[in-house]
């Protein structure tokens, strides 16, 4: 076995030895082999629901296995918390950010230091790490004021304090652009170079094949595969990752839609929560026949506005919103609904569908205007028959219609969700992150059936921080920024470098979406 | 340092679902005789007085059906409300305000009303509850205002209110000044509907409130916005269910459903408006209504047990010389033994910290 930097005899920094980990009703991990060597840059690959969190978690002692053993730099760990997992030289960046967001960057970092009193002196130490590895942070900001990527550096500053020998990243470009994500591979190569090693978590082929010289692949909790990335095509590390050929989505010929569905003129909105993003002058034209994508970094607005649109919150003005040319903005969900306007939101279970129902009892929870429900009855047949539908349609695996949401997995669920909204044949269909810890089979289903909804003239708007899904699927795609809106740019014009600039929010004001819009 | 921990089953058994009552009354027995022992008592003796004595005639069985009715009334209401989230507490206070209403007409209609007397009673009845309720509902939707604290309190207004009357405007002037109204007569008066029991148009109307709210709860879909509200209000918001009708509709039914009891005890089993119509029984609906897990077959069954527990501490005062107390006591171990078994089928206990799972 080679090992970047260092001989032969040089001891693994971290070898975990047939570790498994048991939850009733499943097995997360099954038999975990996996050994990081010193300054090497080492992928942990896998589909959502493969068992990466778990793994990453049991290494850094936040839960325990059931067998197996690890080891540390050749020693065997025995017992394991994440305080000793920091002690021992192990620093882990979690995918949700841990930080307080009414305390400043140094005040955060300091709660994570066990024995930190002089806060001028940690300041000092915040700046000089920092610059050290090209970061810009200002130690004195509030982290509420910080925007996403920013956030990450507090969180990586925090976890270099401490000079780790070890460091775990779980999914961490999911929030970046493109050019931050250039910026983040820069640290952690140069992080690398000086010996500490990176466990680097993620499901995206391409940064994996540009940042790490090995990859362990996971699939259903064990290893099904290591090697050494560079040497691989995404195509082939796919096939590891989902044990079969990986079809993608036939790209549809570009379809000319006739007529504006939904519009959005000059939509500004305060946020009723005071760390929400202010929605700033949005404008908008949702063409029928077209899917437009809406990508952005999380955090940007897009929940704000996709609330506004599904009626959560009404808009100021009901001439803001306007569906087929109707006033719509002070229309309520179950009014938009009425209208034709179906909605896919970015919680499955605790939004999308109530996870202690039935599918079929989850069936009703849009479909009421479907004749699902006569004289304040629920009708329990025709409910029984639409579920029984959607599975079928939709291909959900399930138990039958009387299982719980709950027991269904996340791509399931999604499926049923999805189809749940089509089914009811809306004009308007507005997805949140449809295809979001979704495994390949299922994204490549919910594709489908989203351009196949385009095709019958409906307009669909998908918003979504995958960018290779927005350009797979999207005849046109804006960006959000800020609470601002970009002009939308057909897929065929632009490249994702362009949207990626867009989406560090280096774009005019929007007088001209507000014209064109209105035109 | 050890220490405990809960952590959610990823499966809730169903059959544990179930069986929890039923352990949470095993086990109430238990403590029960354990407490009897303490009180120096036989505990099979005070068993049979208890539980077997007073049902074992026919006016006693029948006296099962009298006090479970306004209970099993109240319950029902509560139990929709907390299905949906809505957290009336005071039930007791709509339950007084239901006799209050009622017992205006009774006092000053009934010569006018003649046979509608009755009917008129109710809806008055209802209707008191029915408003009473209907604050609690505006201040919480208007205002956000916990109803768990506006309910409760407005029980105790209700209570002055009615001991303010019975003292004062209402009080029976050839009654020797003592704090009562007059004892309600003519077409005022629920008389029993089987010959040799005092059960009548009250437990009926308690089995119609079960038999409504179970049609409410699993046929309609009014019920089924309950469900999804109280389980995922995100959900609800998504779907486009309205939070604050759900919120009106819950505690004006548990408001008027809580009247319904309070004037059919008045004109019923009491007679007349006294300072106190209610031995806690909008109280002991809480109970109830989770003892009966929330659903109207369970109910109607925790209802005519808890109603036991009532006539077995009446029994218990007499032949076993326990204090009244004792009613209490029982009530509450069983509450507190519900919620305990509730718990533990949801959670199981971890002993030690996370790491101690590794170590083996």
């Amino acid at each position: 076995m080679s090992s970047p930097g260092g001989s032969a005899a040089e001891a693994p920094r971290l070898e975990l030895r047939g570790i498994t980990k048991r939850y009733p009703g499943t097995v997360a991990n099954k038999n975990v082999d996996l050994t990081v060597m010193p300054s090497e840059l080492h992928a942990l690959l896998g589909e959502n629901g493969a068992g990466k969190s778990t793994l990453v978690k049991i290494i850094y002692g936040v839960v325990g296995a059931d067998e197996g053993e690890i080891r540390w730099q050749g020693e065997p760990i025995a017992a394991h918390d994440p305080a000793s997992a920091r002690r021992l030289g192990i620093g882990m960046v979690f995918q949700h950010f841990t930080l307080f967001e009414t305390l400043t960057v140094t005040e955060n970092i300091a709660l994570g230091l066990d024995d930190q009193r002089d806060m001028r002196a940690l300041r000092r130490k915040i700046v000089e790490t920092a610059k050290r590895y090209g970061m810009a942070l200002d130690p004195d900001r509030y982290v509420h004021d910080l925007a996403v990527g920013e956030r990450q550096r507090v969180e990586i500053v925090r976890c270099l304090m401490q000079e780790p020998k070890l460091l775990i990243m779980d999914e961490p470009t999911s929030v970046l652009t493109p050019q931050e994500v250039e910026r983040l591979f820069e640290v952690l190569r140069r992080l690398a170079a000086e010996g500490c090693s990176i466990l680097y978590i993620s499901h995206k082929l391409g940064e994996i094949m540009a940042l790490c010289q090995r990859a362990t692949v996971l699939r259903q909790g064990a290893v099904t595969a290591q090697c050494d990335p560079r040497r691989e095509t995404s195509a082939s590390l796919a096939r590891m990752m989902v044990g079969s050929e990986v079809l993608a989505v036939k790209r549809p010929a570009e379809h000319k839609g006739e007529g504006e569905a939904l519009t959005v003129t000059n939509l500004t909105m305060e946020p009723d929560d005071p760390f929400g993003t202010r929605l700033d002058n949005i404008s908008l034209a949702l063409r029928k026949g077209e899917i437009l994508g809406i990508a952005g970094v999380a955090g940007n607005g897009q929940m704000e506005f996709l609330r506004a649109l599904a009626g959560e919150r009404l808009a100021p003005s009901a001439d803001a919103i306007r569906f087929d040319g109707k006033p719509a903005g002070s229309l309520g969900p179950a009014g938009r609904r009425a209208r034709g306007l179906a909605f896919v939101p970015e919680e499955r279970l605790g939004r999308g569908a109530v996870a202690e129902l039935s599918l079929a009892d989850n069936a009703l929870l849009t479909a009421y205007l479907d004749g699902n429900v006569g004289a304040g009855m629920v009708k329990t047949a025709t409910v029984r028959n639409f579920a029984g539908a959607i599975v079928k349609d939709y291909n959900v695996v399930c138990a039958g219609i009387d299982a719980e949401a709950r027991s269904l997995s996340g791509g399931n669920m999604q499926k049923f969700i999805i189809g749940r909204e089509i089914l009811q044949k809306p004009r308007v269909l507005i997805a949140a992150h449809p295809t979001w810890g979704v495994d390949v089979g299922a994204a490549l289903t919910i594709h489908e059936a989203l351009i196949r909804l385009r095709d019958t003239g409906a307009a669909v708007l998908v918003v979504s921080e995958d960018l290779d899904e927005l350009f797979e699927i999207c005849d046109r795609i804006a960006v959000m920024s800020h609470g601002r809106l970009s002009e939308p740019k057909r897929v065929a014009d632009t490249n994702i470098d362009e949207i990626g600039l867009l989406m560090g929010g280096e774009f005019e004001s929007k007088e001209q979406a507000g014209a064109h819009a209105a035109s | 340092m050890p220490r405990l921990r809960l952590e959610p089953r990823a499966q809730t058994s169903r059959l544990a679902t179930y069986l929890s009552p039923v352990l949470a009354v095993v086990l109430t027995l238990i403590g029960a005789a354990v407490l009897f022992a303490i009180l120096g008592r036989d505990p099979i003796r005070a068993y049979q007085a208890f539980f077997i004595d007073p049902i074992s005639t026919f006016y006693g069985a029948g006296e099962l059906g009298v006090k479970s009715a306004p209970l099993i009334l109240c319950a029902i209401g509560l139990a929709i409300g907390f299905r949906a989230n809505v957290w009336n507490i005071g039930a007791e206070g709509q339950f007084v305000l239901g006799g209050i209403c009622g017992s205006y007409v009774a006092l000053f209609y009934e010569p006018t009303l003649g046979p509608a007397t009755l009917p008129v009673m109710f809806i008055a009845g209802a209707l008191g509850g029915l408003a009473w309720a209907a604050i609690p509902a505006l201040l919480k939707t208007q205002f956000n205002a916990n109803e768990i604290l506006t309910s409760l309190m407005l029980t105790y207004v209700a209570q002055l209110l009615l001991n303010y009357l019975v003292r004062g405007p209402w009080r029976n002037p050839q009654g020797y000044n003592f704090p009562q109204s007059k004892i309600f007569d003519g077409y005022a008066v629920i008389e029993p509907w089987i010959s040799g029991t005092r059960i009548g148009l009250g437990t009926f109307l308690a089995l119609i409130a079960a038999a409504g709210g179970w049609f409410l709860l699993s046929r309609s879909f009014l019920g089924y916005q309950i469900k999804v509200i109280g389980l995922t209000p995100a959900a609800a918001a998504y779907a486009g269910f309205s939070a604050k009708r759900v919120t009106w509709f819950c505690l004006l039914l548990s408001g008027g459903l809580a009247g319904i009891a309070g004037i059919n005890e008045v004109a019923g089993p009491i007679g007349q408006l006294l300072p106190v119509i209610s031995p806690g029984y909008g109280f002991t609906a809480i109970i109830v209504a989770f003892l009966g897990r929330l659903h109207p077959v369970g109910i109607v069954l925790a209802g005519l047990l808890i109603a036991l527990s009532y006539l077995g501490g009446e029994a218990a005062q007499i032949s076993l010389d326990l204090p009244v107390a004792v009613v209490g006591v029982f009530q509450g171990m069983l509450l507190f033994f519900l919620l305990a078994c509730e718990l533990l089928v949801r959670y199981r206990v971890q002993i030690g910290q996370a790491i101690a799972e590794s170590a083996a």
